[in-house]
């Protein structure tokens, strides 16, 4: 009783704390501001998602609705020239109009949210019936990877278009003149080796628990960001050339195998029931590499000098 | 026994919490600020760490919290650091009584 009344405070409490950080971030005219509370509204999103009973979801809004965007956002807001006339954009005749839009989509939402009939439980029951031959004892994987497995393969052409179109549009901007701090530099050296382990493990349990190619990637993209960040430049990894093919490895892979599959068993990504386990991992392995490489690029916001 | 020194290492650490908010809400400026919350929080969540890790029955749980502690040490000093370099460059003046 006691801890059922604590949880709903708790709650209550994100609910208005959600609500409130929306609101601030849509009305504030300064946009460092918007982005930072854009930030805390991804943070205080995934504890959401948590109390929801949803920690994949949660992972994912973490890492890359609140992290990976976030450090874009940051990234862009340096690049831009300042506003000064930002909150003219939204003129007080404009307002009524916004206003009207949006409460008629949340009065749809809620229409068909409330016109759901009670008790529907969509394909859960099949597809956690036929999870024991899926090769992975994660649901959401078995989804993702087995289940679904063509959603993800374009969801990954989508990553790898996203990268070609930001360096077909220029080359990766100059780095500021000023040095970053050299404790930067320290940071750089102590944590990229956790985040690496981090990022592995999330890709490893990603088979049994939350966790997965998305999130790992997202986890180990950090780390990239945090190397250019603190002024190091990425050829220093390896050959610049092995970049380009980090970012389509996962793609391929995953290609491949649904040819492969396709010719030897005449079905798309029906993958073989004796060995279905290790070949999700093998594409959520090159899934992970590729969605990392593609986040990067992204950071970058141009291709690569000496690319 | 575990269970009551556990309880009271917590409680010392939502106290350290408190006397952190505080100060985030009461001091003048960025940098006694920043002072207030990454060292108050530090040492509270220290506290609430090794309060939880000696009621655990698991010795890898408790190894665990400490890690946690530890990687928010570090991600938190860090990030003060940080954010106290990035303001003083920008010209920032740290408070002073006059």
């Amino acid at each position: 009783m006691v801890e059922k009344l604590i949880f709903l405070f708790f709650d209550v409490v994100m609910c208005a704390g959600l609500l409130w950080l929306a609101w601030r971030m849509l009305t504030t005219t300064d946009l460092f501001m918007a982005v930072v509370l854009f930030i805390s509204f991804g943070l205080l999103m995934s504890l959401a998602w948590i109390r929801l009973n949803a920690p994949d979801v949660a992972l994912a809004e973490a890492s890359l609705g609140s992290g990976v965007t976030g450090a874009l956002f940051l990234a862009t807001l340096g690049r831009m020239q300042p506003l000064p006339a930002f909150h003219d954009f939204f003129s007080q005749k404009t307002n009524g109009v916004v206003v009207l839009l949006s409460l008629m989509i949340t009065m749809t939402l809620s229409w068909i949210l409330f016109s759901v009939p009670d008790g529907l439980d969509g394909l859960r029951t099949e597809a956690l019936s036929s999870l024991p031959d899926s090769g992975v004892s994660s649901p959401v994987t078995a989804v993702l990877l087995n289940f679904r497995g063509y959603d993800t393969l374009l969801e990954l052409v989508v990553l790898l278009t996203a990268a070609i179109g930001v360096w077909a549009l220029g080359n990766e901007l100059p780095t500021p003149e000023s040095k970053p701090p050299q404790f930067l530099f320290i940071a750089v050296r102590m944590l990229i080796p956790l985040i690496f382990i981090v990022a592995s493990y999330l890709l490893w349990i990603g088979s049994s628990k939350p966790g997965g190619a998305f999130q790992g990637g997202a986890v180990l993209a950090a780390a990239g960001i945090l190397w250019l960040l603190a002024g190091l430049k990425l050829n220093r990894l390896c050959k610049l050339l092995y970049w380009r093919i980090l970012l389509v490895i996962g793609p391929i892979i995953f290609s491949c195998m649904a040819l492969i599959f396709l010719i030897s068993n005449k079905s798309l990504l029906t993958y073989p029931a004796k060995s279905v386990g290790s070949w999700i991992l093998l594409i959520e392995a090159g899934a992970f590499v590729s969605i990392t490489i593609t986040l990067i690029a992204l950071f970058m916001g141009g291709k690569p000098n000496n690319l | 026994m575990t269970e009551l020194i556990g309880t009271i290492l917590v409680l010392a650490g939502v106290a350290f919490f408190i006397a952190g908010t505080i100060g985030l809400l009461r001091f003048p400026d960025l940098y006694t600020r920043l002072h207030a919350i990454t060292k108050a929080d530090n040492s509270g969540l220290g506290l609430v760490a090794i309060g939880l890790a000696i009621q655990t029955d698991h010795l890898f749980k408790a190894v665990v919290y400490i890690i946690i502690w530890i990687l928010v040490l570090f991600a938190s000093a860090i990030g003060s650091h940080l954010l106290a370099s990035q303001a003083y460059q920008r010209g920032i003046e740290p408070w002073s009584k006059n």
